[in-house]
C-alpha cells in the first residue's frame, strides 16, 4: 500500500525534543560527569607514563586514548568500551515503552506524523546527545594530553583520533538501536534495561570466553601443533568467528588496527602477509582503516538490522496501552 | 460522501485474532453534529476511534473521514482531526506550554502563528495562567483541560473524545460540556465516547449504543427512548379549565391523560401532541402555565435496552467469538 507524504515529517522535531530531553537530564548530566572524571584519570595515568620513557614514538599521542605499556588496566579506552554501551542503554531504554507508559503515545501518533519519524527521530536524537558527549570528551583528552606533556600532536595522530571518534560513536549506535529495540518489545522500562544490559554483559564478557571453548569442541586441536606449541589454525579461524558475532569483539579489533599503526592484520597473521613488511613500521592511516574495514562495516550493519527490527516490532504494536 | 458528512463508516470491522472487537459497524456523523459512542466496557468503543484515526488496522470495511480514507492517508485524517485519548498523558517534566509546542511543531505551525495559536488555546481551555506551569503539577481535569487545548489549538474540524467525562468532578464536567458545545457551534463535529449516560445526554444530537462489538442502536435520544422504552411522548400540561382532561384525552395520538396534580396534567401519547394540546387550552379559553415534554432518559433506554436483551447480546457475543 503507497503511503501519502513523508514519512520523514516530524522526524526533525523528534530529534530536537529528544536531545534537548536527554542533554538536560539528571540521567546523562552524572554519565557525562563520571567518564569526564575516567578521561581526566587516564590520561593523567598514561601521560606519567610517556614521561617516564621518552621514546621517540612518532605516535606519542595516541597513547593518552590506547594506554600504555602496563597500566592497560587504567587506559582510556579501556573504561570507554566499558561506559559507552552503558551511555547507550542508558538513553535507550526506556524510549517507546516510556511513551506508552506515559500514556503520550496515542497522542503523539495522532498528530500528522508516521511511527518511523518518531522511531527514527528518537534514535537520531540520542545517537546526537551521545556524539556531542564523545566529541567534548575527545577535545577533553586532547586538551589534557596538551597539556601534561606539552608536545602538540601531528596530523596523522589527528587523523587516526579522528577516525577512532566517529567508529566509537558507531559504537555507540549499535548498543542504542539494541536498547531501542528491547524498549519497543518489553511494556516495563525496568525489564527492558535489565534485558539488555544482561545481553551486553555476556557479549563483551562472556561471549569472547565462550566462543574459544566452542570452538575447541567443534574443532579439537590438532595434535601436530599442539606439539609444536601452535594453535591449531582451524580452531583459531573458528573461535574468531565466533567472537566476532559480539560488537565488543569488533569494536576492539578497529581499536587496535587505529590506534596502534603498526597492526598489519587483524586475527591469525599469514606468512605471506609479512613478506616484505619491516615489522614494527607503522602502517598509513588508510592502510589501517581498510584492515578494520570489514568490523567496521560490521558494525554499522549490525546498528540497522537491530534497528530495522525495532522499527518492525514497533509498527506492529497497539498504541493504547 | 454527503457535504455534510464528516464522517461515514460502512461494514466497519476490527479482529484481534479470532476476536472480533469491532462488527461490522455502519454510522455517519453530520458537520457541526455531537455525536455520542456509548456502551460498556470492552464494547469496542475505544477501537473504533483508533480505526478512524488510522492509529490501528482496519480488519474489513469502509471509512471516510472528511473525505480521506485513514489507512491509505492517515497525515491528511489526523491534520484535521484532534483527538483526546481516554487516559491522556503528557511529558511531566515540560510546562504546558511547552508540551503544546512540540504538538505545534509536529504538526508544523510556524513560529508566530504557533505561539498565538497557543496562547488562545490554552486561555480557551481556562489554562491561561498555568501555561508556564509543570505539567508534572497538574490536577486530571487539568490535564484533560490541556488536551482540549491541544486540540482547540490544532484547529480540528472534528474532535475526537474518549472518554472525556471519566475522573472528572461534577463541576469539571459542566466545563468540559461547555467546550464541547462550543466546539458544535463554531462548526466542529464532535465525537466522543462515555459511560456518564445522563451527562452526555444533554449534549449529543444522536448516539450510537455499543453492545458486544455492534451498534445495538442509533439515533437521538428521544427516538431511542420511544424505540426503547415504547414509551412514546409524555406532555405535562398546567393549565385551568373544567373538563380539558376529557378534551385533551380526543386528540388523536393520546392514549391516556393523568392528573398529577391541583391544574397539572400528564398526557401519554405516541407522538409530540404538544400543539393540539395547546390549541385545545386555548379553545376553551383556559390559561395555559406551563407545556412541556419529557425526554427519555438514555440512562433508563440503556438499562432497559441491556436488561430486556441480555440473553441476545450474550449469544451474538458467542457466535463472534466461534
Ligand atoms: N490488542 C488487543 N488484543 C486483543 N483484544 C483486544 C485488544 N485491544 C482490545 N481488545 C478487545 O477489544 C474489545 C473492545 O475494546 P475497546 O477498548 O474498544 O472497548 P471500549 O468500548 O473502549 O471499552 P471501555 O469502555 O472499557 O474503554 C475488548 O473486548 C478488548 O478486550
Ligand atoms: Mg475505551
Amino acid at each position: 500500500m503507497r503511503r501519502e507524504g513523508s514519512a520523514f515529517n516530524g522526524l526533525g522535531v523528534v530529534m530536537l525534543k529528544e536531545l534537548a530531553d536527554h542533554l538536560t537530564s539528571i540521567r546523562f548530566i552524572i554519565l557525562e560527569f563520571i567518564v569526564m572524571l575516567i578521561a581526566v584519570g587516564t590520561v593523567w595515568v598514561a601521560s606519567q607514563d610517556i614521561k617516564q620513557n621518552v621514546a621517540e614514538d612518532p605516535f606519542l599521542f595516541l597513547r593518552f586514548f590506547s594506554g600504555s605499556g602496563q597500566q592497560q588496566l587504567f587506559s582510556f579506552i579501556t573504561w570507554l568500551t566499558l561506559l559507552v554501551p552503558l551511555m547507550a542503554i542508558g538513553l535507550g531504554f526506556d524510549s517507546v515503552n516510556g511513551e506508552h507508559n506515559r500514556h503520550t503515545l496515542s497522542r503523539i501518533l495522532s498528530q500528522p506524523i508516521y511511527r518511523d519519524a518518531l522511531l527514527f527521530g528518537k534514535f537520531l536524537g540520542a545517537l546526537l546527545t551521545l556524539a556531542i558527549a564523545l566529541v567534548v570528551l575527545w577535545l577533553l583528552v586532547i586538551g589534557l594530553g596538551l597539556l601534561f606533556i606539552g608536545i602538540p600532536p601531528g596530523g596523522e595522530e589527528i587523523a587516526r583520533a579522528f577516525v577512532f571518534l566517529l567508529v566509537t560513536i558507531g559504537y555507540a549506535g549499535v548498543w542504542l538501536a539494541l536498547a531501542l529495540l528491547f524498549s519497543a518489545l518489553f511494556r516495563s522500562a525496568a525489564t527492558a534495561a535489565l534485558v539488555t544490559l544482561g545481553l551486553w554483559l555476556f557479549l563483551s564478557f562472556v561471549w569472547p570466553i565462550l566462543s574459544n571453548v566452542v570452538a575447541l569442541v567443534i574443532v579439537p586441536p590438532d595434535p601436530r601443533y599442539t606439539a609444536l606449541g601452535l594453535q591449531t589454525p582451524g580452531t583459531l579461524v573458528l573461535q574468531q568467528f565466533l567472537a566476532r558475532l559480539s560488537p565488543s569483539t569488533l569494536f576492539g579489533e578497529i581499536v587496535v588496527a587505529l590506534l596502534d599503526p603498526t597492526t598489519r592484520a587483524l586475527g591469525p597473521i599469514y606468512l605471506s602477509q609479512l613478506q616484505g613488511a619491516v615489522l614494527g613500521a607503522p602502517l598509513p592511516l588508510g592502510a589501517s582503516v581498510l584492515i578494520a574495514w570489514p568490523q567496521i562495516v560490521g558494525l554499522l550493519a549490525t546498528t540497522i538490522l537491530l534497528f530495522v527490527i525495532g522499527y518492525v516490532v514497533f509498527q506492529r504494536q497497539e498504541v493504547r496501552a | 460522501m454527503n457535504m455534510d458528512t464528516v464522517i461515514e463508516a460502512q461494514g466497519l470491522t476490527k479482529s484481534y485474532g479470532r476476536k472480533v472487537a469491532v462488527d461490522h459497524i455502519s454510522f455517519t456523523v453530520g458537520r457541526g453534529e455531537i455525536f455520542g459512542l456509548l456502551g460498556p466496557n470492552g464494547a469496542g468503543k475505544t477501537t473504533t476511534i483508533l480505526m478512524l484515526l488510522g492509529l490501528t488496522d482496519i480488519s474489513d470495511g469502509k471509512v471516510n473521514v472528511l473525505g480521506f480514507d485513514p489507512a491509505r492517508e492517515p497525515l491528511a485524517v489526523k491534520r484535521r482531526v484532534g483527538y483526546l485519548p481516554d487516559t491522556v498523558g503528557f511529558y511531566d517534566h515540560l510546562t504546558a506550554a511547552d508540551n503544546l509546542r512540540y504538538t505545534a511543531r509536529l504538526i508544523g505551525f510556524r513560529f508566530l502563528e504557533r505561539e498565538k495559536r497557543i496562547a488562545e488555546a490554552l486561555d480557551r481551555a481556562g489554562l491561561g495562567e498555568f501555561a508556564d506551569h509543570r505539567v508534572g503539577t497538574f490536577s486530571r481535569g487539568m490535564r484533560q483541560r490541556l488536551g482540549l487545548a491541544e486540540i482547540l489549538m490544532k484547529g480540528a474540524q472534528i474532535a475526537i473524545l474518549d472518554e472525556p467525562t471519566s475522573g472528572l468532578d461534577p463541576h469539571a464536567t459542566a466545563e468540559l460540556l461547555g467546550v464541547i458545545r462550543r466546539f458544535k457551534s463554531e462548526g466542529v463535529s464532535v465525537l466522543l465516547s462515555s459511560h456518564l449516560l445522563e451527562r452526555v445526554q444533554s449534549v449529543c444530537d444522536r448516539v450510537a449504543l455499543f453492545s458486544a462489538g455492534r451498534i445495538a442502536l442509533i439515533g437521538s435520544v428521544s427516538e431511542l427512548g420511544r424505540e426503547v422504552l415504547g414509551a412514546g411522548y409524555v406532555v405535562d400540561i398546567e393549565a385551568d379549565g373544567a373538563g380539558l382532561p376529557d378534551r385533551l384525552a380526543l386528540i388523536p395520538g393520546v392514549s391516556r391523560v393523568e392528573q398529577t396534580g391541583i391544574g397539572k396534567l400528564r398526557l401519554h401519547a405516541e407522538r409530540d401532541v404538544r400543539p393540539e394540546a395547546a390549541a385545545e387550552v386555548v379553545a376553551m379559553h383556559g390559561r395555559l402555565k406551563y407545556l412541556g415534554v419529557q425526554e427519555p432518559s438514555l440512562e433508563a433506554i440503556y438499562i432497559h435496552y441491556f436488561e430486556a436483551t441480555p440473553d441476545e447480546s450474550l449469544k451474538e457475543g458467542a457466535r463472534h467469538a466461534a
